[in-house]
């Protein structure tokens, strides 16, 4: 489990989160949403580490991550793994030698043995014949999956997707998100996506938190979000014309 | 003024990180290999092209000053040799490094930033510092001598081209002028030089590459600014080492 607790960040005296608490729960898909600009990205970079808050703390499983040391911060890293909106793959390595990098770099496996995970990692993620590809033979669809096959190389106990869906089609977006829900719970990771993308909502969102302005506007379930009477979730969730066509028509 | 404190500060804090301890020995050895392959040997071709005719210019242009007969000739092959070793050499090559090498390390560092590529190696626990910059630094301190080393061979090899077969002087006269007061220490000092020059080309073009901030357009400017530094920076620590060395 992660737990963020009154988080505030601010750059250059503008407040982009101001006292954000939630909990992100282990073997569920926890979702941060909100409009662009609303601080998604900087609470996700604040809980990863690249963003050190200015006031509030983070706890993986009770270790608040910011008041470790930097070996102790280095090992939870390792529980780490994260899926950017780019896919964030090293240009000049093969997508084997992407997925065997952590490998290379934490372990002291065999190159046998290396091989061996990164083409089960990549079995897993439909790509079995990837390995001796690089990322710029790759559709966007999967360049995602190669970088999902590279976040659980190290069996990581905490996955981070930022922004899963950009850029992808509504088909390659609903198998990269089934296959972020399946990890989650085949691995009982605790997994937290960081989108705007409502059909993502409605196909994986276990725990969902609304961001707006900063501040944590609503948390709930899936189930819940169409019924909420929070103003701001629901002009989020009803700028679609299609969500909104559903809800006159009685269907939500 | 403020800011040009604030980059130099946050370059000196780079370097500190980028020299700290590897996570992988072997991992950046085989970088280090790989990245003297890719700025070091993809670099020999410039290296020569530009070496043989400024070897050629300076010959034609010695010998064109020295029409005075009582002017031995063989001065002609000792002129191209002193200011090949002494200054082309050493600083005209570094100069054409720091426009290929400087600009291609900030390039694809300030890619590596805008495509989050350095987050990643962040959050997996890797010093991306010294991850990416320090093969760089190393690759580039180690190889750039080298080429240094063949750019006089081959700027020699066009003053005797140039000289001989343009019938400046004879092939004695100009192999009498190579080795004519031969100083050592000056191959030695031109060496140093480029040491130096190595260090700041790669360095200063890692921390413009690694602090790139924006897009696509944010990392042509980084591009440039890397050149630009890296340049002025040469200039510089060659009057300053020259003052310290000869003078």
């Amino acid at each position: 489990m992660i737990e963020v607790k009154n988080i505030n960040k601010s750059f250059d005296n503008k407040l982009v989160l101001n006292g954000v608490s939630f909990a992100f729960e282990a073997g569920k898909t926890n979702l941060i949403i909100g409009a662009s600009g609303s601080g998604k990205t900087t609470l996700i970079k604040c809980m990863v580490g690249l963003y050190k808050p200015d006031k509030g703390t983070v706890n993986f499983d009770c270790r608040d991550f910011h008041e470790l040391r930097a070996k102790e911060k280095r090992l939870l890293r390792q529980e780490i793994g994260m899926l950017f909106q780019g896919g964030a793959l090293f240009d000049y390595m093969t997508v084997g030698e992407n997925i065997m990098f952590p490998l290379t770099m934490f372990s002291h496996a065999s190159e046998e043995e290396k091989t061996k995970r990164a083409n089960f990692c990549l079995d897993r993620v439909s790509l079995p014949n990837a390995f001796n590809l690089y990322p710029s033979e790759l559709s966007g669809g999967m360049m995602k999956r190669v970088a999902i096959a590279r976040a659980i190389a190290m069996n990581p106990k905490y996955l981070f997707c930022d922004e899963p869906n950009s850029g992808l089609d509504p088909k390659t977006a609903v198998i990269i998100d089934n296959l972020i829900k399946e990890i989650t719970q085949e691995y009982n990771i605790t997994t937290v996506v960081n989108t705007h993308d409502m059909n993502s909502v409605m196909e994986i969102g276990d725990n969902i938190a609304f961001i707006h302005q900063g501040k944590l506007s609503w948390s709930g379930s899936k189930d819940c979000i169409m019924n909420s009477d929070n103003k701001e979730l629901n002009d989020f969730v009803f700028a679609s014309d299609l969500f909104r066509k559903l809800r006159s028509q009685g269907s939500i | 003024m403020l800011l040009t404190l604030q980059n130099i500060g946050r370059y000196f804090s780079m370097l500190f990180q980028v020299f700290s301890r590897p996570e992988k020995g072997n991992v950046y050895l085989k970088k280090v290999v790989y990245e003297m392959y890719h700025m070091g040997l993809n670099s020999l071709g410039i290296v020569t092209v530009i070496s043989i005719f400024m070897g050629a210019v300076v010959a034609i242009q010695t010998g064109l000053q020295f029409e005075n007969p009582f002017i031995p000739k063989y001065l002609i092959g000792y002129a191209t040799r002193e200011s090949l070793i002494l200054e082309f050499s050493p600083t005209m090559i570094a100069l054409i490094l720091a426009g290929k090498v400087g600009s291609s390390i900030a390039s694809e560092i300030g890619t590596m930033r805008v495509t989050e590529q350095i987050d990643a190696l962040e959050i997996m626990g890797i010093n991306s510092k010294a991850f990416i910059i320090q093969p760089k630094i190393i690759a580039a301190v180690l190889f750039f001598p080298f080429l240094v080393i063949i750019s006089m061979f081959v700027g020699m090899l066009g003053g005797y081209l140039a000289g001989v077969l343009g019938g400046l002087l004879s092939h004695n006269e100009f192999m009498y002028g190579l080795n004519y007061w031969f100083e050592p220490f000056h191959i030695l000092y031109a060496l140093v030089k480029t040491i130096f020059f190595a260090f700041v080309i790669s360095s200063i073009s890692a921390y413009f590459g690694y602090f790139t901030e924006g897009g696509a357009l944010d990392v042509g400017k980084s591009s440039t600014k890397a050149v630009v530094y890296s340049s002025i920076v040469i200039l510089i620590i060659n009057f300053t080492l020259t003052q310290l060395m000869l003078a």
